[in-house]
Formats: C-alpha cells, sequence, structure tokens
C-alpha cells in the first residue's frame, strides 16, 4: 500500500484541525501535539526503510496517471529530509512546552505549529510544481502567523518586513511557474523534466531556470538574505529555532530539486550563477556572523553560511558533492536547531541576547556552556561530530569539479563560523559574571531536549557510515534524473 | 490579443513595482494587489487566448479554452486574497499599536 506515502502530511494536517477545538486546554493540546509528533516520526521511518528496500516509492493522488494528476514521490532524498524535519520539530515542540508562555500557546500556536509542519513535509514530498506552490504557501502562511504571533513592536515590524518579500516572491513563482507551463505544456516535475530534454534548453528555458533560481534563493536566503537576519530575530527561540531549521532549508530542497531534475541540460550558465551565489553567500554571511554582538544575529547569519554551503555542493554537481549536499543538510537541520535551542536557554539564563552584558555562566551552568562548545565544534566539522562528512565530500567534491576558489571559499567560511560560536562561548561562558547577579533559572526540561538533539549530532557523526548507505541513495537519485522519471512516469 | 495583454500586464507590474518601493505601508498594500493581478493575468495569458467555448461539456463545443490555468489561478486568487487580508489587518495592527505607516521610519534601534 503505497498509501502510507501520505501520512507524513494527512498526521500533522488533522492533529491541527483537531487542535482547534481544544484552544483553552493546554495539557490536551500538549498531549496530542506530542502523540501526533510520535506517529509522524514512527510512519517516516516505516517509509524509509522501505525506500531502502524497494526503491522509489509514489503514490497517485484519486488513482489519476500522472501527468494528469497529482503524484507524490518519496525518494531517499525526500524522505531522509522529512525524516529529520519530523526529529527536529519534535524536538522543538518539547522545547516550546517550557519556553513560549501560556498566553501565546493559547492562541493556537500548536495548531500553526502543526500546519507549518504540513506545509514542509508536503514541499518535500510533493511531485508537482503547481503543488509545489501551494505547499510553499501552507508553509509561510503559518510562518506569517507564527512570526507575529505575540504581535510585539519588533514582531509586527518585522512581520511586515517578512510578509512583503515573501508576497513578491511568491508572486514570482506563479510568474515562472505560468512562463514554464507555455513553454513545455505540463506541471507535473518528472513529465517537465522529459519535456525539457526533447525541447532542449534553449534560451527561454534557461531564463525560466534563473526565474526559478530567484524565487527560490529569496525563500532560501542564498545570496538574496537581507530579509533573514531581521526577521528571524523577532519571534521567541522556539520558533526561531523552527524556522532556522526547516525554513530556510525547503527553499533550498527546491533548488537542488529543480536543478538536478529539471534544467539539467545546460548547467554551463545555471550552475555556475549557483556557485557564484554560493560563493557570495558564504562571504557575506561569514562578514555578518564576525561583525556582530548578539546571539540573534550571529546565529542568522550562521543559517545563511550554511545555505550558501550546501549551494555549493549544488554547484559543483559531483556524485561526492551531492551525497554531501544531502550529508551537510541532514546535519544543518539538526544543527542549527540544537543552536537555536542552546541559544534561545542561554537567553533564558542571562536575561539578554547582547554578548557584551554576558559573562561567566559556565560555573551556574557547565552543562549548557560544554554542550554549545561541543555543538560549536559539529557545526565546523571537527571529525567526529556530524558536520564533517558532509563538509568533506562536497570539499573532495568541489575538488574533483576543479572548484579551488569555491573550495577555499567553504573552507574559509568554516573558520568564520568557528569565530564566531567561539565568540559567544567565550563571551558569555567564561570571564567574570557582570554586576547584577540574577538567581540560576532552572532548565533542566530544555537542557534535557537539547541533550537528545545532541546525542543525535553526535551519533550522527559517528554513525556516517552507516548513514552513507541512505545518502548515498538520495544522491544516486539526485545525480541521475532518469531514475526519478521513470518511477514517476512508468508504473502501473 | 497576447501582446496587448502583455502590455497590460507589463503596466500593472511597473506600477505595483513602483508602489512596492513607495514609502507608505497602505501603497505597497496596493502594490503588492496590483503585481498579484499581474501574475493572474500572465497565468492565463501564457496558456493561450485561443477562442474556444467555456470549459463546460454541456456546451458541447468543438474546441474549449484550457481548463487547467483557470484552476491555477483559481486556486492562486484565494491563497492571494487569504494573504492580503493577513497583510491589511498587520498594517492596521501596527498603525494601531506603533503609530506605523511609514515604512522608513519604522528601522531604528531594536528593542
Amino acid at each position: 500500500m503505497n498509501n502510507i506515502l501520505v501520512l507524513p502530511i494527512l498526521i500533522p494536517l488533522s492533529t491541527a484541525v483537531i487542535l482547534i477545538f481544544f484552544k483553552d486546554k493546554l495539557r490536551h493540546q500538549r498531549g496530542i501535539s506530542v502523540v501526533s509528533g510520535l506517529l509522524t516520526m514512527l510512519v517516516i521511518i516505516l517509509l524509509v526503510t522501505r525506500v531502502h528496500a524497494d526503491g522509489i516509492l509514489t503514490l497517485q493522488m484519486g488513482g489519476w496517471a500522472p501527468p494528469y494528476g497529482i503524484i507524490f514521490v518519496g525518494d531517499m532524498f525526500a524522505l531522509l529530509l522529512v525524516m529529520t524535519a519530523s526529529l527536529v520539530s519534535f524536538a522543538i515542540l518539547l522545547y516550546s512546552f517550557s519556553s513560549i508562555g501560556e498566553k501565546r500557546e493559547k492562541y493556537y500556536y500548536y495548531t500553526f505549529f502543526h500546519f507549518l509542519l504540513v506545509g514542509v513535509y508536503g514541499s518535500f514530498l510533493t511531485g508537482d510544481i503547481f503543488n509545489l506552490f501551494v505547499f510553499f504557501e501552507v508553509m509561510l502562511i503559518s510562518s506569517y502567523a507564527l512570526i507575529s504571533l505575540g504581535g510585539t513592536k519588533l514582531q509586527l515590524r518585522e512581520t511586515a518586513k517578512y510578509l512583503l518579500i515573501n508576497i513578491v516572491s511568491s508572486t514570482l513563482f506563479v510568474a515562472a511557474v505560468a512562463y514554464l507551463y507555455a513553454a513545455v505544456g505540463t506541471l507535473n516535475m518528472a513529465h517537465l523534466s522529459q519535456r525539457i530534454t526533447e525541447a532542449g534548453q534553449g534560451g527561454v528555458i534557461n531564463v525560466i531556470a534563473v526565474l526559478f533560481l530567484i524565487v527560490f534563493s529569496l525563500k532560501a536566503g542564498l545570496f538574496l538574505f537581507f530579509w533573514l537576519p531581521g526577521s528571524y530575530s523577532a519571534p521567541p527561540p522556539a520558533i526561531r529555532a523552527l524556522f532556522g531549521a526547516l525554513l530556510t532549508k525547503v527553499g533550498l530542497y527546491a533548488i537542488i530539486r529543480t536543478f538536478t531534475l529539471l534544467f539539467v541540460n545546460d548547467t554551463e550558465l545555471t550552475h555556475n550563477l549557483i556557485a557564484w551565489m554560493a560563493a557570495a553567500t558564504m562571504i557575506l554571511g561569514s562578514l555578518g556572523a564576525v561583525a556582530y554582538k548578539d546571539i540573534p544575529r550571529i546565529f542568522n547569519y550562521n543559517v545563511i553560511i550554511s545555505v550558501g554551503f550546501v549551494a555549493f555542493g549544488l554547484a559543483a554537481g559531483t556524485q561526492d558533492a551531492l551525497d554531501g549536499a544531502v550529508f551537510y543538510l541532514l546535519h544543518d537541520m539538526l544543527a542549527k536547531a540544537l543552536m537555536f535551542i542552546l541559544g534561545g536557554l542561554i537567553i533564558t539564563a542571562a536575561g539578554t541576547d547582547q554578548l557584551s552584558a554576558m559573562g561567566g555562566m559556565i560555573k551556574k551552568y557547565p552543562l549548557l556552556g560544554w554542550m554549545f562548545f561541543i555543538l560549536a565544534l559539529a557545526l565546523v566539522g571537527i571529525p567526529p561530530l556530524s558536520g564533517f562528512a558532509g563538509k568533506l565530500l562536497i570539499i573532495r567534491g568541489a575538488l574533483d569539479a576543479g572548484m579551488l576558489t569555491l573550495a577555499l571559499v567553504g573552507l574559509g567560511s568554516s573558520f568564520m563560523v568557528l569565530y564566531s560560536l567561539i565568540k559567544v562561548f567565550r563571551l558569555a561562558f567564561w570571564g567574570n559574571e557582570p554586576g547584577n547577579k540574577r538567581p540560576a533559572v532552572s532548565l533542566k526540561g530544555a537542557t534535557a531536549v537539547a541533550a537528545g538533539l545532541l546525542v543525535l549530532v553526535i551519533a550522527m557523526g559517528i554513525g556516517a557510515d552507516p548513514l552513507y548507505a541512505f545518502v548515498s541513495q538520495a544522491g544516486d537519485v539526485l545525480a541521475s534524473p532518469a531514475e526519478y522519471i521513470q518511477a514517476v512516469m512508468m508504473k502501473e | 490579443m497576447e501582446l496587448l495583454i502583455a502590455l497590460a500586464i507589463g503596466v500593472l507590474f511597473t506600477v505595483g513595482v513602483y508602489l512596492v518601493l513607495s514609502k507608505s505601508l497602505l501603497r505597497i498594500l496596493l502594490g503588492t494587489t496590483l503585481i498579484t493581478h499581474g501574475v493572474h493575468l500572465l497565468l492565463l495569458t501564457m496558456a493561450g487566448l485561443k477562442t474556444g467555448a467555456s470549459p463546460l461539456l454541456g456546451e458541447k463545443a468543438e474546441s474549449y479554452v484550457d481548463p487547467l490555468p483557470q484552476a491555477l489561478i483559481l486556486t492562486s486568487i484565494v491563497i492571494s486574497f487569504g494573504v492580503s487580508a493577513f497583510f491589511i489587518v498587520l498594517a492596521y495592527r501596527a498603525y494601531r499599536s506603533a503609530g506605523m505607516d511609514d515604512v522608513e521610519g519604522s528601522k531604528g534601534e531594536r528593542p
């Protein structure tokens, strides 16, 4: 039964609808959310093992054969991302119990949370370009609600900017779909890929490809990230973690999917463009990460650097680099969620997000401090931890493709990541406590959640070898779109 | 016919972009609405404006117009309607609680 493929979308969707009826009953809301999160993880683990054994799963909605109906495609790449997203969102859900505050929770926080997950999972699993647009909108509309929930002045201001950017990029998305439909006359991604290959990727298709690149780059924060540092600073830490870990990754997924499946016949122009955008993203992100002295901005610029790094893996385009991009994407979702959770804990403990007003926290919060230290090493890519395998593969792939400059930029950005995070560690945890001493805050529950994520980060580093079997299966589909097309178009 | 509509869409985009780049939040809102109109017209035009019956099988015509873009536009219209409604309320809220209508004036220091 391939119908199981729709469950990762159906479970959060029905959860979100059910939660609307329990507005004031927080205990019910939390209980239902936890059950739904656990169920989703179970289903996805089942799916991943099945795809690992039997290859790509497809589900034709309503039994209409492609290209006429909407199709859901579970290849290893999409499913690994859904799996990581479900793990990460479950951890963030547990963290929000202790951090989001009753007032926000009562105004449908968990409903929006689950609608956001519907959008994210749907974007990963869909095989239709207009359906991708719709799932993007599901995700974005929930994110508008989450970013403005609470209604502080800063949130209102940043929501207005975030909203405007996304309205413009969504209209551009529709325009790009319109051009693509006029050029090749279909919307199903596998069929699109076939048609584009038949028509030959001429000037018109290249223009459409660049338009798609602009749209997805606006969503992912690849070079066009000017909105990101401000907008992601506005909401509370749990929501920030959700955004930092998931939203930009959906944009990246869309870039990777379109440029490994649809626009593959004339990589000279598009992939060079992606390479330059990736380099600029890494350099500008590094500058931002080094320049600021408040935790939200430093972290937001770190998100930007990693977006650049994954795009760089795509631009290199060799089998190694694509495997590395998948690996790094998985690592980055876990590690960025952990980073924002730890950042939230540091801000709660210190009572401020300015590094200049912190210091000496290692005495009161040793566990928090060392967890952050290990995470910093993982994000840089120190060997036994999770960031290493992805970076190694991407750099090796880039060197094979002869992209020496970009490889150096990538390695340089790693140093900047290290410098910016160790700056946080040094200023927040070492030194003397500032004059106004605060009583120690109990962070037990949230620290346990963070510890759970940290165990995953370490396990992903140590278990890189068994995981590679799954990642390389994902990379294979990216490297040869024929496999994807065959799975979608040939069955039944 | 396509050329004329394309020109009209171009005008809609131009005016929309001009309004989005202005200072007042309300004008920005109007700008986004115009761009959305432009993009919906674009979707309709790009699918071809050849003459044919409306896509109703009861018409029993020789040929029909393409039904797919109409469905896409309908989807896109309700989505942008929802987002616009949210944007309007957000602008209202920002005006009420922060006295903010001028986007330039909403920069400044972090709270």
